[in-house]
């Protein structure tokens, strides 16, 4: 068994245990056990960094073993630079979030934490896999675990969330999965993602392609305008749900672009750029501009993700190094920095059962080594240098200003918005004199926290300042892609 | 006529006749109130017939028989096979429940589902029109009897009159269309009847005539609208073992008929019944799912759901002649067999567990009633979730590889029309989601309204946490059934 095939079915066989593991009697064991499984889950993807060979675009620790015959569907993995740290990422973040988990969910314990892991070793797949239907697979099988995270242990309004969640991002995905089949038709018989790459394809064939991949993936980001699905699940999905949600999976769908999108139909891809830069740019201005008027903390992280994500997909089209590259390291940093948003309103969630920014204030005078965190968290997401915010942001406005003044420009003011409604927030939450008998009687954060909350920081702290291993695993296959991109595949 | 091989082809029918009868008669002797003799033989009857059925079909058995009247092929016996073991799952889910709606004061129950199941081989193994018409009246005598089994109950006899009065009109359509291609031919054998019509000399306009109620009278019987109308009260009203005797293993048998009348006798038409097989299939789709979502009757809103996926085997059905072209016939046919085989496994699995949830005096038939399921028994919850989630078509279960085949067969011809079906299809599954989640929101995100414990006896919970975990499994690795159907649909359309 492959590495690769380690990192997915780790996590998968230890929530199958999980939930095997029957009722709540004893949530004692089955919180070890699943902190078990995904500390091993994290280990066996440390390996993939150490033996990454670095200068070369191809696909490494590949497996390949027929799958369906039928469709010639191949049991197909492999990581390069682009998907690398989101193996990493995904396991980590899933430790993080057992983590968070572990006295706050008293129901149904062993069905959270299965969840948890299962979910974490399908997104892992999608980040893997090489073959179209082997994608497809995965990237859907995530809706199942995401839906019963949110509909059990969500909020008051959580069915809503959970069903538009669920409807939402199938209705994209299920356009996709007629791009797949078309594809494999177009190619004689093949799903396999890299003899895509090479497939030419007429203009309309890719136009055509290129929206059905855009109509999956753009949900998935979430771009505007189908971004309002995001607010209504982040509010209502458990703290660790949300921190997943908003740290990997958000990913699976910029991912897709790199993967899918942009190398079958690169064509399509550069003569659609200017729309996508400009739904990019509506996104981090407008939505940036949106989140500064929420009253829940919870929607004003889940806008600020959406203007996040408008960074990145900006970097993306603009078709450079430096922005694609930008936009990957945004990316991570934004998985870091959202999932520790998230356990933070979590932290304060638990004790005061409230997300209106209104039920706080002053909270710094009863949880000072709590605020000491938020306040390193709330910088990262304003992207101040030397937190892993800034890195990717930067590149990102850089490689906008190369290709236009006035795109860099649109782009860098909203740094502005993005400072301003996080340290808003920042100001009316934790500063000042205590606002009520609820903040008063805070007790500040407990070693679980602490440890989790320090493991983020710590993961924010090292990429802000020294950005490097996560670059140069990047730079041979960003260039290999752009490479790719520029050249036509019209037949 | 008869030789030597003949009774080869029908050994399995000859042994499950013989046992029917067997079992009626000791069935006389049978007191006890559970009937657990006549069970325990049935189930064994069912699980001999199937294991013959099993091995005809490994061993490549492609023969016919009594002057071609019959056929044994691989797709006819691994069909009768599946059939057979989807009989013998619905007993076994339903024995309790039917003793405790005094069912079995006679065990008319297992004796009229062999019979049934009888009927099903025969029109399975049918090459021959008025074979294939017996086999199919065999089947539906049998099952209006078991409809109307529960006589004191207004509700099944009403649907027992529903179903026999709209079952016999549709036979009558049937009969009357295969009159109608005897008498264009001249000929009741099937392939005869295709080699007539290849030959070109026989008058167009007659075997249209004829093949329109020959259509009607098959998509009366599978269940497609418009010919829908008695699903949803039949499903409704029948003992719900019933209905799942109806819903389960006939697909199976209703597949076959369609490919042997269609596709083996009238292929060279297929121009014009896969126009109105589409047609059939767009209607299944938009009503089956639309009037699924305002049910809140369990039974009831399976018995649209039927009718849905019922559409999409109609898809891949329609898909098999691209321009005159069958090169890719075999696959969108086989695709079709795969989607009905894999559907019935699923609906034993979903009905087995509403089996599961009655009780005496509690029919466990509403949507409601499915709360908390999830606390009440995690395993059956997430049975019943597979069986959901296969039928909406989210992988990693089977259903969605069912779907997958389907619209491959569909966009392979590369028509946009064909494509634009495709997306129209995938929508519709979109909307289907919705009325799938529902259940699921219901066992996991709702609190129990029934607290009773689940009761089931060692073999109900065996064979439904299989049938889960088959669901599931075949999801994961699904090659070896899709290649089973490819290979059966491809060896009998090259025999």
């Amino acid at each position: 068994m492959g590495l690769l095939s380690l990192a997915i079915w780790t996590p998968i066989t230890f929530g199958v245990i999980l939930l095997a593991l029957g009722r709540d009697e004893h949530a004692g064991v089955v919180r070890w056990i699943a902190l078990l499984g995904a500390l091993a889950s994290f280990l066996v993807t440390l390996p993939l960094y150490g033996g990454f060979k670095l200068g070369t675009a191809a696909m490494q620790f590949v497996e390949s073993t027929p799958w369906i015959g039928r469709f010639n569907v191949n049991y197909h993995l492999g990581v390069d630079g682009i998907s690398l740290w989101f193996v990493l990422l995904t396991a980590f973040v899933n430790l993080v979030v057992v983590i968070a988990g572990w006295e706050v969910i008293t129901r149904r314990v062993n069905q959270y934490m299965g969840a948890f892991l299962i979910l974490s070793g399908l997104m892992i797949g999608v980040f893997c896999a090489l073959d179209g239907l082997l994608f497809y697979v995965f990237f859907e099988a995530t809706l199942i675990p995401m839906y019963l995270i949110i509909g059990i242990w969500g909020g008051p309004n959580k069915i809503y969330a959970a069903f538009k969640f669920f409807l939402y991002t199938l209705l994209g995905s299920l356009l996709m999965l007629i791009a797949l089949i078309v594809l494999y038709t177009k190619s004689g018989g093949s799903f396999d993602l890299l003899t895509w790459h090479t497939l030419p394809l007429g203009g309309t064939t890719q136009t055509l392609l290129f929206f059905a991949f855009l109509a999956a993936f753009s949900v998935k980001v979430p771009m505007w305008p189908v971004h309002t699905w995001l607010p209504d699940v982040h509010v209502e999905a458990p703290t660790g749900g949300s921190a997943v949600l908003a740290a990997i999976m958000l990913k699976l769908g910029a991912y897709g672009f790199l993967r899918l999108s942009m190398p079958i139909a690169p064509d399509a891809s550069r003569e659609w750029a200017g729309l996508m830069i400009g739904l990019s740019l509506v996104a981090v201005v407008y939505v940036g501009l949106v989140a500064m008027v929420q009253q829940d903390m919870k929607k004003l992280v889940a806008y600020s993700s959406v203007a996040h994500m408008g960074f990145v997909t900006l970097g993306f089209f603009v078709f450079s190094d430096l922005g694609v590259a930008g936009g990957l390291v945004q990316m991570i940093a934004h998985g870091f920095v959202s999932a520790a948003m998230f356990l933070c309103i979590g932290v304060l969630y638990d004790r005061v059962h409230s997300r209106e920014i209104s039920s706080y204030g002053g909270v710094i005078n009863t949880m000072p080594k709590f605020t000491a965190f938020a306040l390193l968290f709330a910088m990262a997401n304003c992207g101040l240098p030397g937190t892993a915010g800034f890195v990717g942001e930067w590149m990102v406005i850089l490689a906008a200003v190369k290709a236009n003044f006035w795109l860099g420009f649109a782009a860098a003011s909203a740094l502005i918005f993005g400072a301003a409604y996080t340290l808003w927030m920042f100001k009316r939450v934790y500063l000042g004199a205590p606002a009520n008998d609820d903040v008063k009687g805070l007790s500040d954060i407990n070693n679980r926290e602490f440890l989790m909350l320090a493991l983020l920081a710590a993961a924010v702290l090292w990429m802000g300042v020294y950005p490097k291993p996560f670059t140069d695993v990047m730079d041979s296959s960003v260039a290999e892609l752009l490479r790719h991109v520029a050249q036509s595949k019209l037949n | 006529m008869i030789d030597n091989y003949s009774w080869i082809t029908v050994y399995p029918e000859i042994v499950l006749l013989t046992l029917a009868c067997v079992i009626a008669l000791v069935d006389l002797g049978v007191t006890s109130p559970g009937r657990k003799k006549t069970y325990v033989m049935t189930v064994l009857a069912l699980a001999v017939v199937a294991a013959m059925q099993a091995g005809y079909a490994v061993s490549g058995l492609n023969q016919y028989g009594f002057g071609k009247m019959v056929v044994s092929d691989q797709m006819g016996n691994w069909l009768k096979c599946f059939a057979a073991i989807a009989v013998l799952v619905t007993l076994v889910y339903g024995r309790a429940y039917a003793a405790q709606r005094d069912m079995l004061r006679g065990g008319e129950l297992f004796t009229l589902s062999l019979f049934g199941l009888l009927g099903m081989f025969i029109m399975v193994g049918g090459n021959n029109l008025l074979v294939i018409y017996m086999g199919l009246e065999l089947l539906t005598l049998s099952s209006y009897a078991l409809v109307a089994l529960r006589r004191d109950n207004a509700v099944a006899t009403e649907a027992a009159m529903k179903y026999f009065v709209l079952g016999a009109m549709a036979s009558g359509f049937l009969l009357y269309g295969l009159s109608m291609l005897y008498g264009a031919t001249g000929t009741l054998d099937v392939n005869r009847v295709a080699q007539a019509i290849a030959s070109g000399e026989v008058k167009h306009q007659v075997l249209v005539f004829g093949l329109v109620f020959v259509v009607s009278g098959l998509a009366f019987k599978l269940g497609v609208v418009p010919f829908h109308m008695w699903i949803p009260d039949v499903y409704q009203g029948a003992p719900t073992v019933v209905t799942l005797l109806i819903g389960g293993a006939p697909k199976l048998a209703a597949f076959a008929i369609f490919i042997r009348l269609l596709v083996e006798g009238m292929l060279p038409l297929a121009l014009d019944w896969q126009q109105m097989l589409m047609v059939l299939s767009i209607g299944s789709l938009l009503v089956g799912n639309l009037a699924a979502i305002a049910q809140t009757n369990i039974k009831r809103m399976l018995a649209f759901s039927t009718i849905s996926q019922m559409g999409f085997v109609l898809l891949g059905l329609m898909s098999g002649v691209i321009n005159g072209n069958t090169i890719s016939s075999a696959d969108a046919y086989g695709a079709s067999m795969f989607y009905v085989v894999t559907y019935v496994l699923t609906t034993l699995g979903s009905f087995g567990v509403v089996l599961l949830l009655a009780r005496k005096g509690f029919e466990s038939e509403e949507i409601a009633d499915f709360a908390g399921l999830n606390q009440r028994s995690p395993l059956y919850a997430a049975v019943m979730a597979v069986c959901l989630f296969s039928l909406a078509g989210i992988p990693p279960m089977v259903g969605f590889y069912a779907k997958l085949s389907v619209l491959q067969a569909l966009i392979a011809s590369g028509e946009a029309l064909h494509i634009g079906l495709a997306v129209y299809a995938v929508m519709m599954s979109l909307v289907g989601a919705f009325y799938y989640l529902r259940i699921v929101k219901l066992m996991y995100f709702d609190e129990p309204v029934q607290t009773a414990p689940i009761e089931a006896g060692a073999d109900v919970r065996l064979v439904l946490t299989l049938n889960g975990a088959l669901v599931l499994l075949l999801g994961l690795l699904p090659h070896s059934l899709m290649a089973l159907c490819g290979q059966a649909v491809a060896t009998m359309m090259a025999g």
